[in-house]
């Protein structure tokens, strides 16, 4: 089976201006919601308690809620997940409350009015250690973007490192925004999808500008654009039965993973849809741009090391 | 050209062999058992235990299913978990005090496997349930209590060289003495120098007095803040025993914080009550030329005198007591309730070691007559449990505390007691707490996100390149096996983020198949014979899969170093998993396309879709 034989290069670089501007305007919108609405950061960078409890039978939502409200909880949100016996509780920061005794003391109402309540998790977070979650998040992802601009700008040249480095961050941003848009909740685990997302749409924008490099070797008498365009079509079949299968395990983990891994799969579907995108329509344009040519890539001098046998 | 020396083969084979044994354990599955480990460290695991722990069963009448004994402790199999439940009650009434008996699981796996180290995956907290705490040690309160006690020292000090003194205070994390004039000061200055080296003595005066404001130095802070955390640490370990959980973990993590692990912990508010109780106990002096009534009711409004402090005992009685401590719970050796035995209430005795019980003697020898107040102080907040009258000096070191309401109380309070006092105030900060069924649950929608992504991966790979996509699902399958061998062998905690981590390895190992064999078809469209393209697809392919793994392995090492918990477990696969995929994706791959089609003669056609 061959699904994409593909006769002719496409010439993606003449369409150049109106996908970066697509991506611009993606771009400007998820930073427009991530600034206007925020991330709806979960108790890992907040701080506070979030409660998994289940009943036997349906839940009464507001039973509980008048429950939590006996103990001196007002700002806590009651809400169901997945079955209507499930329920999840978000207890935020107080200040001087003994925050790690009130997991306890919530149980306790609840059990004192329906003995088959069961407690499935409980995760509390202190504001120090959630700030501290914050900046660590954040550290590790510059330390990707340099790293992985590091190894670019050795591996092939400036110009390519920037281009890969840009292109990811448009998909990080753009995940960012869909959660800010949708009001997901953003905790760790979903800041793991996103890092991993990084090194693996990097990958994306790797492929095609080994094609790159190679092409500037072969096809001696083309232009840039003519490169480029060449190098995307011939990795074209590669692009989307790989995306495919990623996806496709992704969807596994939709589908199976449950609650815990549900916005891990969501991240990660982002981050895969926007990820073809963005390595071949937004880091070409950009290395095309920047004024990338043959002599950058080809050194006579130099003998090629990715030839060397596995 | 595509053929592989014999050494190739071989070792391919030897690591296949290798991944296959090391992930066997994983199947097994796990039976309940009943672990028995010494509560003290310096109690030694011999091989007399286990013929106890033997004996004591079989009296019982409990079937073992298999015995293991390890440098940690003894663990015993059990066919079902009710045998495990009766053979817990059995060990604990057997073997007392010395020795924490829990409940544990361990893995079905024969025991030649156990024999050659191969282990089923260590699972963390959230596939297995338990608790996981994080404790910030208040260091500033180490320091604050180091300079309390410096205070009463002090005082001693002054006491024993018969030099006047107007008065000892603490003011912050300094000690201030005041004297009536410059020479007494300068006596006391070369006394305390010469007993006290940690403490650093500036000169100063209000006037009236002179006074001598001695600090702790910064070694001496550092000291001390190390010290209270290593004793909290071991206060940690004597609670955990007394909760008896088998496998806790507790490291210290960073300058001032520590994290407590304990796995299949079904009862977390008494875990957390046990844990986070900052209990000591302080025996002062009750101030009781002071307490007046006048006085009394003056203090009741806030007009505390000076050195003391004002509070209600339980029969609701005030009373004065004097600021300084003359003893703490770091004295106490060994608590246990008991009963009066002329009024017949609860009791709590105490045993306080040499230096605590020289300090007892001579305070009560000193004080007959007078009250002395038993305090429990828990997060700062005192509570005057009971405040006697000493009747005579009490020599020894046995001390009863009464005035508990009840039994449970005086249990409670002697658990607490014994566990031991901590050095400095600890909150919990972070808690991550995972039901059982829940762990189960996790490892279901783990295991079966893994196994549906890799089947609907293998059904895809094998339509679109047929032999090629075939060898490729080989070559995955062998990545699947490599990496749970890995990780059984390096017992990695293995998270539910983890398991996600190896479901998405998956799908971002076949990358370099579908590189390979995209490349393969190029070239044999291009006119190459099938040889040829076998070859050019595998060389050309790896430079791009080289670079493409090390770019995704940047983001995982970044991962790794900054993250914690979940984000840590996930890297650590991810990291792994990228590092076993270049080996079976490109070599071992390689190696099964060399054996079908390396030795044929003439090849028409490659199967390639």
């Amino acid at each position: 089976m061959e699904l994409f034989r593909i006769k002719k290069d496409i010439p993606f670089m003449s369409y150049g201006r109106l996908t970066t501007s697509i991506s611009l305007i993606t771009f400007l919108l998820s930073v427009f919601f991530l600034a206007h609405r925020g991330l709806a950061l979960g108790v890992d960078f907040t701080g506070g308690t979030v409660m998994e409890i289940s009943y036997p039978q349906a839940a009464d939502i507001g039973k509980i809620r008048s429950a939590i409200d006996g103990v001196g909880l007002k700002d806590a949100t009651v809400q169901n997940f997945g079955t209507s016996r499930d329920v999840l509780i978000r207890l935020p920061i107080k200040e001087g409350l003994s925050t790690a005794q009130l997991s306890e003391q919530v149980i306790g109402v609840l059990r004192q009015d329906n003995a088959g309540v069961e407690l499935h998790r409980v995760e509390f977070v202190g504001p120090q250690v959630g700030q501290e979650l914050y900046e660590n998040g954040a550290l590790a992802m510059l330390l990707v973007c340099f790293g992985i601009m590091a190894y670019l700008a050795m591996r092939f040249e400036w110009r390519f490192a920037l281009a890969a480095v840009i292109a990811n961050m448009h998909d990080v941003v753009i995940i960012l925004g869909f959660f800010a848009f949708f009001q997901w909740e953003f905790n760790l685990t979903v800041l793991a999808a996103v890092l991993a997302v990084l090194g693996y749409s990097v990958n994306e924008s790797v492929v095609v500008f080994d094609r790159v490099r190679e092409n500037f070797r072969k096809m001696r008498k083309a232009s840039v654009a003519e490169v480029i365009d060449n190098a995307i079509t011939r990795t074209m079949s590669r692009t989307i039965i790989t995306h495919a299968m990623t996806q496709t395990v992704v969807c596994s983990m939709l589908f199976f993973g449950g609650e815990v891994l549900h916005n891990f799969a969501l991240a990660l579907t982002i981050g895969i849809l926007f990820g073809i995108y963005s390595s071949v329509l937004v880091a070409s344009p950009i290395v095309m741009w920047l004024g990338v040519s043959r002599e950058d890539l080809v050194k006579p001098e130099k003998k090629e090391t990715a030839d060397a046998l596995p | 050209m595509n053929r592989y020396p014999l050494w190739k083969y071989i070792l391919i084979l030897a690591s296949l062999l290798f991944g296959m044994l090391y992930a066997l354990p994983n199947f097994f599955g796990e039976a309940p058992a009943v672990q028995v480990s010494p509560a003290k460290s310096t109690l030694k695991v011999e091989p007399a235990l286990l013929e106890q722990v033997e004996s004591a069963l079989k009296a019982e009448n409990i079937a073992i299913d298999g015995l293991f004994l390890d440098d940690k402790g003894i663990k015993v199999r059990f066919a079902t978990p009710d045998a495990q439940i009766k053979a817990k009650d059995a060990l604990t009434e057997r073997l007392g005090k010395d020795y924490v008996v829990a409940l544990n699981l361990v893995s079905r796996s024969p025991e030649w496997l156990h024999n050659i180290g191969a282990l089923p995956m260590y699972l963390g907290l959230d596939l297995r349930g338990g608790v996981h705490f994080l404790l910030q040690v208040d260091m500033k309160g180490a320091v604050d209590k180091a300079v309390e006690r410096y205070v009463g020292d002090l005082r001693t000090t002054m006491r024993e060289s018969r030099i006047p003194y107007l008065g000892v205070v603490r003011e912050g994390q300094s000690v201030q003495v005041k004297f009536r004039n410059n020479a007494d000061k300068a006596k006391a200055e070369t006394e305390i120098r010469k007993n006290y080296p940690d403490l650093l003595l500036k000169e100063s005066s209000d006037g009236e007095s002179s006074i001598l404001i001695a600090s702790l130095d910064v070694p001496a802070q550092k000291r001390i803040q190390e010290f209270a955390l290593k004793q909290n640490m071991q206060t940690l370990h004597n609670r955990v025993n007394e909760l008896g959980v088998a496998e806790p973990i507790i490291q210290q993590q960073g300058m001032d914080r520590i994290v407590v692990q304990l796995p299949g912990v079904q009862d977390t508010a008494k875990a957390k009550e046990i844990l986070g109780r900052t209990a000591t106990l302080e025996i002062r002096m009750v101030d009781d030329e002071k307490s007046v009534p006048a006085t009394l009711d003056a203090a009741a409004k806030g007009q505390v005198p000076f050195g003391d402090e004002y509070y209600v005992d339980r029969d609701g009685r005030p009373l004065l007591i004097k600021k300084s401590v003359v003893l703490t719970g770091d004295y106490i050796t060994d608590a246990g309730p008991g009963l009066d035995q002329q009024s017949g209430g609860s009791v709590v005795h105490v045993t306080l070691d040499g230096r605590g019980a020289r300090i007892f003697k001579q305070v009560t020898r000193e004080n007959v007559g007078k009250r002395m107040a038993i305090l429990l102080v828990e997060k700062g907040q005192a509570e005057v449990i009971t405040a006697p009258v000493i009747q005579e000096e009490i020599g020894g070191g046995r001390v009863q505390i009464s005035g508990m309401a009840n039994v449970q109380e005086a249990t409670d309070v002697s658990l607490l007691l014994r566990a031991g006092a901590l050095a400095a105030p600890m909150d919990i900060i972070e808690e991550r707490t995972v039901g059982p069924s829940m762990g189960e649950e996790n490892i279901y929608r783990g295991v079966h996100s893994t196994l549906w992504g890799f089947a609907a991966i293998s059904v895809m790979m094998i339509l679109y390149y047929m032999v090629f996509g075939t060898i490729s699902v080989f070559a995955l399958g062998a990545n699947l096996l490599l990496l749970v061998a890995i990780l059984s062998l390096l017992q990695a905690t293995l998270t539910l983020p983890g398991l996600a981590a190896i479901a998405l390895t998956l799908g971002m190992a076949i990358d370099a198949n579908v590189l390979i064999n995209e490349r393969i078809r190029e070239e044999l469209r291009n006119g190459s014979s099938p040889q040829a393209s076998i070859h050019a697809g595998y060389d050309r392919a790896f430079g791009t899969i080289l670079d493409s793994n090390i770019t995704t392995m940047i983001a995982g090492l970044a991962l790794f170093m900054f993250g914690t918990g979940p984000v840590k477990g996930f890297a650590v696969v991810h990291v792994l998993g990228i590092m076993t995929s270049m080996f079976t994706a490109v070599v071992v791959s390689r190696a099964v396309v060399n054996l079908v089609y390396g030795y044929r003669r003439k090849i028409n056609k490659l199967a390639i879709g």
